[in-house]
């Protein structure tokens, strides 16, 4: 060790843009830190023994290693280290819950703030990016193909890891763009495009195939990619369709799901004046729900001009699903939280449009099967909220275009494709699933990791029956 | 991208191309659509596939010019490609078994109605197609019908061609003339498939019609496109976009489609100063 750990209680804060200048703009919020910042931050790990940080890593990145590399100025063999295990590190520099993950098991943050895992990984790949000038190596091939189904963070996964041991991989996307919710959910403040094409271009470098409009259940099914010769098939579709409430006016014109907000906002790119997709520039919002999506949403009406953006959310700030640096970023950026209150009916004017949402108080109970304290009805506490525009982000169910048109592949009671938990192995032969559509709305991570473990399995399989 | 084969203008606002698409040709049924971007930042637009040729390789679309992305669509000639063309998205028309059918087609909807009229042909089912326009300039797809159909009745809103009134004249007349149908298959803008529903629950006819709600992604992300048929939420990408038209809600739907109006308005204008733009 050729320098001084630095015993620092709190992390290096991350510079970011000011919350009442980037509330009106859709350029990233957190600026990433200086090669000082990172080196000097980097210095407050331990490097201890057992690791706890690496236990918590869906895809179990060598932190401490990683992080003494740049302890010691080599950013590069820091970005080897990360790269070994993580297709997506910029992607999950950003967006990663590290505070219930690596961070939250971090050492350090026993007695003070853990060490800045998350900013120390963006800050590496930022570093590599714009510093690498070598090509990506194309790995020796082995003759063997798979199908990826979906682009987003779990395909996108699964097709690097097998890439890299020289599988020929195809990635059948829906959209017209690869990268899924990456691209069409997280919003360019939170994501820059350009990053997530940038990993993307990684993966085409060492020949990953990316076939865009490509709606597999419809134009091919799962059989017929076997019968193309794919020897296995990862699917990776995602979240589906939203849900809804299901209370009155909900189909008045001012109600998005957020799926839909989002979709035009960011991969129709409707925040520009130059877009050809229509959203509504709205006076008073309310994001009905609480996790991360609600705080993308509701960050999104404040930047196109709302003066006053509600998060409605029936439990309290303690529970909030959401990341806390979101959170954090939507309170800073004068998003306004209404917790304890749940909606019950959606109001409209003569002309149909939403004029605002009745409301009702909540306290919470006992604690409910999720361990969460249940929220129940405060007698006589229905109040109106005004708002033009409620967009309801209260979680998908799963999209059925797979499950209807593959014989033989089981789901549960809620559409969720089953799979083998070590494996990611469905009910069918050499189909392997992973992400949203198994798990129903979970984070990036989650699904990288399940891609991760696939790409395994795949390798596995494909390996024993060419014995 | 995918190559336009062939293009014709079918009336002054509505044209037909022939696209090369081998993947979905190869699939599509009658009642399903495709999602198209004329050039790299164009809308996604969704429409009905109106022809396939699984040999040729190729999907017909008869589009209609009324915002933005179908003017761009518009620009493309012979030759050029699509950007985007995906499909073939929703559930097919469900067409089997059936032996007498009225399929009941309105201005640019006809390019629906036909494809599902010359399946029913195929199959052997009598067809009786009921067609209305505004007016003579806008008759479209008038000998293709012809072609599948035993009986067509051609409807314009003045009179100038065919016969003066609306679908709903010609579909209860022929009804009172002791025609029994299995089914009613209607498509065309909405308050002419709500007025054909209300026609036909009198004389309680199962009556089947195909909605086109705003949509962006059109395989089940967005939720968009939702609608309230028999008091659910349904979404006309993955659950339709066939629905029973006796328990669709009509006036919702006709209230959630003018959501961008103005937008749209507004696009068209601009989109029109830049095509004379680009003319002068």
């Amino acid at each position: 060790m050729a320098f001084q750990r630095n015993m620092d209680m709190k992390k290096c804060p991350m510079p970011s843009q000011d919350p009442n200048v980037r509330n009106k703009n859709f350029d990233e919020v957190a600026l990433g830190y200086t090669y000082e910042m990172a080196v000097n931050e980097a210095r407050r790990c331990l490097h201890c023994k057992n690791k706890p940080c690496v236990s918590a890593c869906p895809v179990a990145i060598d932190i401490p290693e990683f992080i003494e590399r740049v302890a010691n100025e080599d950013i590069e063999g820091a970005y080897e280290i990360i790269h070994r295990s993580s297709s997506l590190p910029a992607v999950c520099g950003r967006v990663c819950p590290q505070e219930n993950q690596c961070e939250g098991k971090c050492v350090r943050g026993i007695k003070g703030e853990p060490v800045g895992i998350g900013r120390l990984e963006r800050f590496v790949a930022d570093w590599h990016r714009e510093h690498n000038t070598e090509a990506p190596k194309m790995p020796e091939q082995n003759g063997h193909k798979v199908a990826i189904i979906g682009a987003g963070p779990s395909g996108l996964t699964a097709a690097g890891d097998l890439a890299k041991m020289g599988y020929k991989v195809t990635i059948f996307e829906a959209l017209h763009l690869a990268g899924g919710v990456l691209v069409y959910g997280i919003p360019e403040f939170r994501l820059p495009k350009a990053i997530v094409q940038q990993e993307i271009d990684n993966l085409k470098a060492i020949g990953v195939d990316i076939e865009t409009n490509m709606v597999i259940g419809k134009v091919l099914t799962i059989d017929e990619l076997f019968e193309m010769g794919y020897e296995a098939v990862f699917i990776g579709s995602g979240a589906g369709l939203p849900r809804f409430m299901n209370i009155p006016g909900e189909s008045l014109k001012g109600v998005y799901s957020a799926n839909e907000y989002l979709t035009r906002i960011n991969l129709m790119k409707a925040y520009r004046p130059d877009s050809h997709t229509p959203i509504k520039h709205s006076k008073n919002v309310a994001v009905v729900g609480g996790g991360n999506v609600a705080m993308d949403a509701a960050r999104c009406a404040k930047r196109l001009g709302a003066e006053n953006v509600y998060i409605v959310y029936r439990r309290g700030m303690e529970e909030l699903p959401a990341r806390k640096e979101e959170v954090e970023h939507a309170m800073e950026e004068g998003i306004i939280f209404k917790t304890l209150t749940n909606p019950v009916e959606v109001l409209g004017d003569a002309d149909g449009m939403v004029r605002g949402m009745k409301c009702v108080e909540m306290e919470l109970g006992e604690p409910d099967a999720s361990g969460r304290r249940r929220p129940i009805v405060k007698e006589g506490s229905e109040f109106e909220l005004e708002c033009d525009t409620m967009i309801m982000s209260i979680g998908t169910s799963p999209n059925p275009l797979i499950r209807t048109t593959t014989p033989g592949l089981e789901t549960n009671k809620h559409g969720c494709i089953i799979t083998e938990e070590e494996t990611g192995l469905t009910s069918r032969e050499g189909v392997y699933a992973g992400g949203d559509a198994v798990t129903g709305a979970a984070t990036v991570i989650l699904a990288m990791g399940a891609g991760k473990q696939a790409a395994k399995s795949i390798d596995e399989y494909i390996k024993n029956k060419n014995k | 991208m995918f190559k336009i084969v062939k293009k014709e203008h079918l009336n002054p606002t509505v044209a037909k191309m022939v696209v090369e698409a081998p993947l979905i040709a190869k699939k599509a049924e009658p009642g399903q659509f495709i999602i198209f971007r004329a050039k790299a930042d164009s809308e996604r637009i969704p429409l009905t596939v109106a022809d396939y040729d699984r040999e040729a390789g190729t999907v017909t679309i008869i589009y209609q010019i009324v915002g933005a992305g179908t003017m761009e669509l518009d620009t493309l000639q012979e030759g050029d490609c699509i950007h985007d063309f995906v499909g073939p998205l929703g559930t097919p028309s469900h067409v089997e078994g059936l032996k007498k059918v009225a399929v009941v087609g309105g201005g640019v909807g006809c390019a629906i109605a036909y494809p599902i009229a010359k399946k029913l042909h195929e199959l052997g089912a009598e067809v009786h197609a009921v067609v209305g326009f505004r007016n003579k300039d806008l008759v479209i797809l008038e000998d293709e019908f012809k072609a599948v159909s035993d009986k067509l009745c051609m409807m314009t809103d003045d009179g100038s061609y065919g016969e003066k009134g609306v679908v709903t004249n010609a579909l209860e007349k022929l009804i009172n003339e002791g025609n029994e149908y299995d089914e009613v298959i209607a498509i065309g803008p909405l308050i002419m498939m709500k007025f054909v529903c209300q026609l036909t629950k009198k004389y309680n006819i199962k009556t089947v019609v195909s909605m086109n709600p705003i949509m962006i992604d059109g395989t089940g992300m967005c939720g968009g496109c939702r609608l309230t048929v028999g008091g659910e939420t349904k979404f006309a990408c993955v659950d339709g976009p066939d629905f029973d038209g006796h328990l669709v809600d009509f006036d919702e739907a006709m209230h959630r489609g003018t959501m961008y109006k103005d937008f749209e308005l507004h696009a068209r204008e601009a989109e029109c100063n830049l095509l004379k733009k680009e003319v002068q």
